[in-house]
């Protein structure tokens, strides 16, 4: 599965004590996916002396700050949600 | 020395230097264990310490001068800046994607790595220690404006900040907007006003007095 350019997502308010690269500040929020990298190892298994497979799709998403600034992350599609 | 068998129920001597700071204490620990257990050799280290500080923001700075003079080397940076690196004879790295971001009138790129210090070490060399602290981390997301102007940086209302958090496996680069007054230099006297903070988005290259 991929996401098409311009999705509105929300990036998942899950807690995970294991490693993983999905930052706290972003976590719950509403994003746009900007860009879809491709597919990456996953660095939660990695992180473990795992080989990260299967392969993740990677998006750069991005999130409105106040004053039409904005943050571009680049977040894994298992840590994406649907945003209503 | 081996610490295979025995529980840690006594007494070691401190591992540290005097003032050394626990990273580094923890670092050399690792290498220690990971010598030891043959996943590494001491000369491994020293040769990749060796490649990453032999890097410099010369080779990013490049990689902006050519695109500054050369329109159709520029939209090939823009589309994949790891084949443009290679096809200028640099080396990009390890990262299979490195992403190179325009700078525009409308638009200021700037990055930042929040979880750690992900960085185009290999076209821009070692990060700066301050892109490594946390006020740089927490604050690039939360007041890039005012990291911005504590840098020197001013950006009128109507230019969009994006702030491109590092997140994962992707490496950054921005290509700075050339300034006013260059018209007549060429690439090589170019790449000489294009700063490694430029290229992280934190300051704004400019034209020789």
């Amino acid at each position: 599965m991929s996401l098409p350019l311009g999705t509105t997502v929300r990036v998942s308010a899950r807690q995970d004590e294991r490693h993983h690269r999905t930052p706290g500040y972003l976590k719950g929020r509403r994003g746009r996916i900007e860009r879809a990298h491709g597919r990456f190892r996953n660095p939660e298994t990695r992180a473990y002396g795992g080989d990260g497979l299967p392969e993740q799709e990677l998006y750069l998403v991005s999130f409105d700050l106040p004053g039409g600034d904005r943050v571009l992350a680049d977040v894994f599609e298992h840590w994406l949600e649907a945003a209503e | 020395m081996s610490h295979g068998h025995h529980d840690h129920d006594h007494p070691h001597e401190p591992v540290t230097n005097a003032g050394e700071p626990p990273a580094a204490v923890r670092v050399r620990a690792l290498e220690e264990l990971l010598v030891e257990k043959g996943v590494l050799e001491r000369e491994d280290i020293r040769r990749r310490i060796d490649w990453l500080v032999s890097r410099t923001p010369a080779d990013g700075a490049r990689l902006v001068a050519r695109a500054w003079v050369d329109p159709a080397f520029k939209r090939r940076l823009l589309a994949d800046a790891r084949e443009a690196a290679l096809e200028a004879g640099l080396n990009p790295g390890p990262s299979p994607v490195v992403v190179a971001l325009e700078n525009t009138e409308q638009v200021h790129h700037m990055v930042v790595c929040t979880l750690c210090s992900c960085y185009p070490k290999s076209l821009l060399g070692p990060p700066p220690d301050w892109y490594k602290s946390l006020p740089y981390r927490s604050r690039a997301v939360s007041d890039p404006r005012g990291v911005l102007d504590e840098f020197g940086v001013e950006l009128g209302d109507d230019v969009e900040v994006r702030v491109v958090d590092s997140t994962a496996d992707i490496r950054y680069l921005v290509v700075p907007r050339r300034p006013e007054g260059t018209a007549a230099l060429g690439e090589e006297e170019l790449a000489a006003i294009v700063t490694r903070d430029s290229m992280i988005g934190v300051a704004v290259p400019v034209a020789p007095a």
